[in-house]
């Protein structure tokens, strides 16, 4: 955690249910559901790191991973 | 050491313990209690554990956790117990779970009379929990044999990997007899669970052959399978598949088929040249023998047979003996449960008559006596 | 982080898993793979069991030795288990009407045998694998398939329950507060002697459906407007109280003797006198 500023979110839609828990409580505003109603990320950029979304998913389905690293 | 006094239910922590008991976890009850009391006392200077629970769901199951960890574990009730014990005893035969329930029989149905013999037990302990499932059990008749048979009931619930029931009646597990513990001869030797494959990463405890039990290693111990009572595959995960639920349930019943005729006991007596044989078992036999012997000393043809492994009903011998007689009179402390199985096994082949005993009292050789006359004299 | 922490905890081959969208009990399965992680966990020495319901089938998913009992049975299960096995690490996960209707006798008399057992309650309030019937949690006045006109009876509290019978480890979390939870569940197995973490997760489906709440981020945000921390508690009154929920650490007692070493102890005294 310590390379914070390398990481982003990035969401695996295989495991993603479409509950929206992680996009209501992003601070940073930069999650929100895709045409098959799977989270998607707007803009990584943005991402303040705060690892809300990974704690809240019940699916294991959004993970602060190593920019470029796919998951 | 010597003869000493001995009690019924004493005489089965004995046993338990020469079988290598290190587990009993149980909930008073008449006329079972007894054997908790003594287990509570010694089984800490074998290294072993004892805890009263709550009620005897827990206790059985304490009893099957305790055996998952990988110790024997035996828990002991009577019949309000054995009924609340039901629903982990499927859960036991299903994980296949070794354990041993001793049930002592009392008066019911319900409360009943407490401190009343009864044998009314019979058909719950075959049938008393849910689903198809095969049961064993076996019925000591003297304080010896409950001891050996408490050892039996080890042995075998550790080579099928299930439930098996020792089952007592009031009488028997309270009556003294004088014999020397520690001279008993044909002792069984109990097998350990082991040796386990040595490779531990996705082993496969439940991927036996189609009539062989599955033996489970202590959990904790790097082995990281499932164990549930939903229907499983080879690892322990619940499937639905038709064909592994059929494999599975058929699977239960071949492993006791498989040992059937090994696990067969019985006690026959004067059956050479019988018209008429009396069939019971427990503290009823003991009256049973008693009429015997006395119709014999009068030249009556009468014979005896006990049988000992309960369940599976040894009908293949009852099968064979009704063919040589007129008469089977089947005597026990219910309304009516082994006279079922006896009537399964005979068929045809010759007439029954059933002695009941319900009034709470042990069923006396004269009544037997006079079954048998009345019987003869037809 | 978590994509590691699955790969080494879960068995990947049977997820994602069977709970529905939105449902709490993952949040809390993550939880405790971050408080496994935390506590350095063995393995290999670690048994997780389990009772019957949603919350039960968490088991199914953990690599390790697993055991999933009957239903409300499994602190029985585990404590057989672990009274003469004081090499291994005993977790037990049930829902609350698992651990509180079937099985409340075998949770009060677990409590006050301070045998070291972690148990987790994942209190959805409802019935969710039987398809949202009442449980002894489901609040006062709440719909559910079995209280159509609203439930009469009062909600069971289940860590007041936990202290009364005797628990030495007493803690409450909700799905909301994921990273209390993790700390909680750590605390947990890290106790010595009988440990219980209450925490509450969101039923969106059989409870969230029929009590007004949108979606499960709307359940989310009720836990967290509903929860008072410990301390901030110690200074309201039972008025203000009414209708919250308090989370953190409510008991922790470090001197009580812990059931196996008694049990050892005893067989210890018999070992020495024998030689």
């Amino acid at each position: 955690m310590s390379q914070s500023s390398h990481l982003e979110p990035v969401v695996n839609r295989a495991f993603c249910k479409g509950c929206g828990i992680c996009i209501e409580f992003c601070p940073a505003n930069i999650l929100e559901f895709d045409e098959q109603r799977k989270c998607r990320v707007t803009d990584p950029e943005k991402c303040i790191k705060c690892y809300q979304c990974e704690m809240r998913c019940p699916d294991f389905a959004i993970e602060l991973v190593e920019k470029g690293e796919k998951k | 050491m010597s003869a000493k006094l001995v009690q019924g239910n004493e005489a089965v922590v004995y046993g338990a313990f020469n079988a290598g008991l290190k587990f009993f976890a149980g909930y008073p009850i008449t006329p079972s209690t007894e054997i908790a009391e003594m287990c509570s006392r010694d089984l800490p200077k074998v290294g072993g554990a004892f805890i009263q629970m709550e009620d005897e769901i827990s206790s059985i199951a304490a009893c099957i956790g305790a055996s998952l960890a990988g110790f024997r574990s035996m828990s002991a009730t009577s019949g309000p117990g054995f009924s609340l014990m039901q629903e982990n005893i499927g859960y036991a035969i299903m994980a296949e779970v070794p354990i041993v329930i001793v049930d002592v029989q009392r008066m019911g149905p319900s409360t009943g009379i407490a401190t009343a013999p009864s044998q009314s037990d019979y058909m719950q302990v075959r049938w008393g929990t849910h689903g198809d499932h095969p049961m064993v059990s076996f019925a000591p008749f003297s304080v010896e044999e409950c001891f050996t048979e408490a050892i039996r009931a080890f042995y075998w619930s550790e080579k099928i990997s299930s439930v098996v029931v020792l089952l007592l009646d009031e009488v028997v597990a309270h009556m003294r007899e004088g014999i020397d513990i520690d001279n008993v001869e044909n002792i069984l030797e109990v097998p350990d669970r082991g040796p386990f494959s040595e490779e531990k990463e996705g082993f496969r405890p439940y991927k036996v052959d189609r009539d062989k039990g599955a033996k489970l290693p202590p959990l904790g111990t790097g082995y990281r399978f499932n164990v549930t009572g939903l229907v499983h595959d080879e690892m322990g995960f619940p499937v639905e598949d038709p064909e592994k639920t059929g494999d599975l349930i058929r699977r239960l019943h071949n492993k006791i088929d498989a040992v059937e005729d090994e696990m067969a006991s019985y006690d026959e007596r004067y059956t050479e040249d019988a018209d008429v044989i009396v069939i019971s078992y427990g503290s009823v036999a003991r009256s049973s023998l008693r009429a015997v012997r006395e119709l014999r000393k009068n030249n009556v043809k009468v014979g005896f047979f006990r049988p000992i492994t309960v369940w599976p009903f040894p009908s293949k011998r009852v099968r064979e003996l009704s063919k040589k007689v007129k008469n089977i009179v089947v005597a026990e402390m219910s309304m009516g449960q082994m006279v079922h199985e006896v009537e399964r096994s005979v068929g045809d082949s010759c007439q029954i008559t059933l002695l009941q005993g319900i009034k709470g009292e042990l069923i006396t050789p004269d009544a037997i006596h006079n079954t048998v006359s009345e019987v003869i004299s037809k | 982080m978590i994509g590691e922490l699955t790969n080494k905890y879960l068995r990947m081959d049977r997820l994602p898993h069977m709970w529905c969208p939105g449902c709490g009990h993952g949040i809390a399965l993550g939880a405790l793979l971050r408080a496994f992680d935390r506590v350095k966990i063995d393995k290999d020495k670690t048994v997780i069991l389990s009772g019957i319901g949603c919350a039960s089938r968490a088991v199914g998913y953990l690599d390790f030795s697993t055991v999933h009992t009957t239903h409300g049975r499994a602190l029985a299960f585990a404590t057989g288990l672990r009274l003469l096995r004081d090499d291994v690490k005993v977790i037990v996960i049930m829902g609350d009407g698992d651990a509180l209707a079937i099985g409340g006798n075998h949770f009060i008399h677990a409590c006050r045998r301070n045998i070291d057992i972690t148990a987790i309650v994942l209190n959805n309030q409802i019935y969710g694998m039987t398809g949202g019937q009442s449980s002894p949690t489901t609040p006062q006045s709440r719909l559910s398939t079995t209280t159509p006109y609203g439930n009469f009876a009062r909600a069971f509290d289940f860590c007041n329950l936990a202290i009364g019978a005797g628990a030495t480890y007493v803690a409450r979390a909700t799905a909301y507060h994921a990273s209390l939870m993790t700390e909680l569940y750590a605390n947990a197995i890290k106790h010595h002697g009988f440990s219980f973490v209450e925490t509450f997760t969101q039923c969106p489906v059989n409870y969230g459906r029929r009590n007004k709440f949108p979606d499960p981020a709307s359940m989310l945000q009720y836990m967290k407007d509903i929860s008072v921390p410990f301390k901030v508690a110690q200074n309201m009154g039972s008025d203000e109280l009414q209708g919250k929920i308090v989370i953190g650490e409510l008991i922790k007692e470090k001197e009580d003797v812990e059931l196996n070493e008694v049990v050892r102890e005893r067989i210890m005294k018999f070992r020495g006198g024998a030689q």
